[in-house]
């Protein structure tokens, strides 16, 4: 018997292809999962009828909607929902599986990233509620109503959301989940080491009465993702700078780069710092230092020393531990040249005087590791004498952050893009400097590690101020 | 492998003896005083044994070396003119998609033998006779610009043409200015769709890219295209189910063929349901023999279903050409019906699987 096969979701109808690639187990290079593969035609070719897709979920009251997330998060979390063409299943405990053994996730990280997707069906109402503002959400359905006593009226600027998905933490999927609740169809390729959790998601929307052609699903080639990009007429794109620069300009296009999510301490609250070191070890570790929303540096008016030192007493010694083991912390790679690369330019950084690898002392060993046939990272932390050194500002797929002093008065003008800044501060006035910040994505204002969001609040961009265009609306009786 | 349609040994053997004699002839005419090649008579010179002589059956032009296609592009093209066609000016056929001094193959009617025989292997319901054509590809100083105007005007047609000058794609997609290459597309394909909104066409040519980025124009067969003839790149069995169900939409003919300047053009057989939509070619033998050879011992061919590097012998009394190793790969493939040879399928650039290939929309 063959390995089982995942097939393309053409908006809706499931088409096996005569091109596949596989996914292997990131230990045992076992094979243990086949991709259909389709070419840039067949996208647009369905693109084409995206209309009736995007009619068929418009006709849906978005209340309705709501109820449909609720028990499509029930199935995604417990249930056993169809995976492959010819009536195949997947049991929660085999998502968990298969997830954690071609992504390297442990198990305990795959079921926290499963019950963020599961707060996200489940708590659609106070997301949308967020990303609306608290309006009253039949003005999605009826197109004009009222918010807060001014009328208002939404068109949909697009008949499909496209997403060009990333395969570094299930969790990402929680971006694009909102515009199905929002009515708008998504057409989705997924990352080419992650499909399991896009297609579980479609999958439990679908058992929960979520029409079928509201989802595209396309694992495809980079000519593939481009017509995703640019033929749906609003995107998503996540990726490094160098898959993401082409698309920066195109305002059709939200670009979901490096986080280079920050901690910073402010100098009213440094002499605390020890107070504050679980947050920054959390902001460093949760997930494998994998997300976007994992800080990637500590930015102090003083005592950088001495914190690096510290944070890597705390983090250095961490060390890979089973899959099944639930206190694992460490996320091995699916693809070995990542962590080759990453483990490479960190060395290469090194070279640039003016950086310690603060944590090599307490490791006990090299920061790569082969250990059952998987290729892990071990945490990182780099002291950097200046914010301009190399690695001071860099984001890896692991627990990694530089320490940096840099004088409060010039913090903000350092940092550049940061999608997660926790600034530790009760200064009014330097809070009021954070919050005036145009860097900054989202403020954790006080002691919140940087992962830790608030899902009434919009992330990177308000997905339904792009998937819905305000227009000024008035009316008379006749 | 198990033989899915069986050609008798008898018709296999007897096709080999008819390619052994034709052999003896192409050879003994490129090498005698009289009808010879100023290049291949220079070449027996300094060779050391006479080709006329020594060679008795196919096998025996593994004495040969590769012919090195700089040869080509080096020399002036008068030095491949057999004396036997003294006097006649001929056609100079350049190949594809490079950028520099083109390689050049002279010919005189070959392209019309192959495409008259060609005629003979495409269907009348999706190339009605005495009707239009459109070619949409590279012309200019490709053999294939005049062969495709012959095999119209054979079939009692004429034919449209747009160009495609595969040159400045290959160019510009090495640049990587993607946004040129694709404005240049759409400047070809509207093109063709204007002639199609305004002219009866039938039958077309083009490659598959510009095929499907037309359909994306036109419907096509309410355009009144009745049957596709293609060529040009890799087609993957995956790419040419695309082809036929979503862009044909199983309404069109469609007749893949390999083919270049240097070989002319090998025809594909109807695909089955148990090809999987893969699609073998085979040589216009004994015009040209293609071999699937082991990269590494090229004189040796690889096993039926095995790939390996395509190598061309072209053995016509305008040209002769020994054991070229095309920059290509592909699956060997047993003899079909009708063809009593080895074919050649899934041909795709030669370490495709190891490195990216600019192919682009030609």
């Amino acid at each position: 018997m063959g390995i089982p096969h995942l097939p393309v979701l053409r908006l809706g109808r499931i088409y096996e292809s005569l091109e596949k690639t596989e996914l292997a187990d990131h230990r045992t290079g076992e094979k243990l999962l086949s991709i259909s593969q389709v070419n840039s035609g067949i996208i647009r070719k369905d693109l084409a009828k995206i209309g009736a897709a995007f009619d068929a979920l418009q006709k849906i009251p978005t209340s309705k909607m709501l109820a449909i997330c609720a028990k499509a998060g029930e199935f995604f979390l417990n249930g056993t929902l169809p995976f492959g063409t010819a009536g195949e299943t997947q049991t929660a405990q085999q998502y968990v599986e298969n997830l954690s053994k071609t992504s390297g996730l442990p198990h305990i990280m795959c079921r926290r990233n499963m019950a963020k997707v599961h707060h996200v069906f489940t708590q659609m109402d106070t997301i949308l509620k967020g990303l609306t503002r608290g309006m009253d959400l039949r003005v999605v359905d009826e197109g004009f109503g009222e918010q807060a006593g001014v009328p208002v009226s939404y068109f949909p600027a697009t008949k499909a959301l496209g997403v060009v998905l990333p395969s570094n933490s299930p969790g990402v999927n929680s971006l694009w989940m909102p515009s199905v609740a929002l009515k708008i169809p998504v057409v989705l390729k997924p990352g080419r080491e992650e499909p399991w959790t896009p297609y579980r998601i479609i999958q439990a929307f679908i058992a929960a009465g979520c029409p079928a052609e509201a989802f595209g699903f396309y694992p495809t080639d980079h000519e593939g993702a481009d017509t995703i990009l640019k033929a749906c007429g609003r995107a998503l794109i996540f990726g490094d700078e160098g898959t993401t620069a082409k698309y920066a300009s195109n305002p059709a296009i939200q670009v979901h780069g490096p986080g280079r999510s920050k901690v910073i301490i402010g100098e009213d609250e440094i002499g605390n710092w020890k107070k504050h070191l679980d947050v920054i070890v959390e902001s460093i570790l949760a997930n494998g230092g994998r997300s976007c929303v994992n800080a990637s540096a500590v930015l102090v008016p003083s005592h950088g020393r001495e914190i690096a030192e510290t944070l890597a007493q705390k983090l250095g010694p961490v060390n890979v531990r089973s899959s099944t083991d639930e206190t694992a912390a460490l996320s091995g790679f699916a693809n070995a040249k990542m962590a080759e690369w990453i483990d490479g330019t960190i060395e290469e950084g090194l070279k640039t005087p003016g950086a310690e690898d603060v944590t090599a002392k307490y490791r006990n060993g090299a920061r790569k590791v082969v250990q059952d046939g998987g290729i892990y990272l071990r945490p990182t932390v780099v002291w950097c004498e200046n914010f301009q050194h190399p690695l001071a500002n860099r984001e890896f797929l692991f627990p990694y952050a530089s320490v940096v002093e840099v004088p409060q008065a010039q913090v903000l003008d350092l940092i550049g893009p940061s999608l997660v800044v926790t600034g530790i501060t009760k200064d009014a006035a330097f809070q009021r400097a954070l919050l005036a910040s145009p860097h900054i994505g989202r403020l954790n204002l006080g002691a919140l590690p940087t992962n830790h969001v608030s899902w009434d609040q919009p992330h990177e961009g308000n997905l339904f101020e792009f998937l819905y265009v305000r227009r000024a609306i008035q009316r008379a009786a006749v | 492998m198990t033989k899915t349609m069986i050609v008798p040994d008898a018709a296999i053997a007897a096709a080999k003896a008819s390619l052994d004699d034709h052999v003896r002839t192409i050879v003994r005419w490129h090498f005698s005083d009289e009808s010879g090649s100023p290049f291949w008579l220079d070449w027996k010179e300094k060779a050391g044994w006479d080709p006329a002589k020594d060679v008795k059956r196919f096998e025996d032009l593994m004495h040969f070396p590769h012919f090195q296609d700089e040869w080509l592009r080096d020399l002036q093209p008068e030095v491949w003119a057999p004396q036997a066609f003294k006097g006649r000016p001929f056609n100079i056929f350049e190949t594809g998609g490079t950028t520099g001094m083109p390689k050049q193959r002279i010919g005189w009617d070959d392209y019309k033998t192959d495409y008259s025989e060609f005629s003979e292997k495409i269907n009348d319901a999706h190339f009605p006779r005495n009707h239009y054509w459109l070619m949409m590809g590279p012309t200019g100083p490709r053999r294939l610009r005049l062969a495709i105007e012959h095999l119209a005007n054979v079939r009692g047609s004429s034919c449209y043409f747009i160009d495609l000058d595969p040159r400045w794609v290959k160019k510009v997609i090495t640049n990587k200015q993607f946004e040129q290459a694709k404005a240049y597309m759409e400047h070809v394909v509207d093109q063709a769709v204007t002639i199609l909104k305004n002219r009866k066409v039938s039958g077309l040519f083009t490659t598959p890219k510009l095929l499907e980025a037309l359909a994306e124009k036109i419907d096509l067969y309410q355009a009144g295209i009745r049957g596709v003839f293609c060529g040009g790149t890799t087609m993957a069995p995956q790419y040419v189910r695309f082809i036929v169900e979503e862009v044909l939409e199983g309404k069109i003919g469609f007749y893949p063929t390999y083919g270049n300047t240097l070989m002319g053009l090998a025809a594909s057989v109807p695909l089955r349901p148990q090809d999987n939509f893969s699609i073998t070619y085979y040589a216009p033998q004994p015009r040209a023999v293609l071999r699937i050879v082991d990269p590494k011992q090229t004189e040796k061919v690889v096993g039926y279903g095995e790939w390996g590097r395509v190598e061309l012998t072209t053995l016509t009394k305008e040209f002769f050409m020994p054991r070229f190793l095309e920059r290509d790969e592909a699956i060997r493939r047993e003899p079909r019906e009708p063809y009593a040879w080895d074919g050649v399928a899934e041909v795709r650039p030669f370490g495709a699987m190891e490195k990216n290939i600019v192919e682009g929309v030609y």
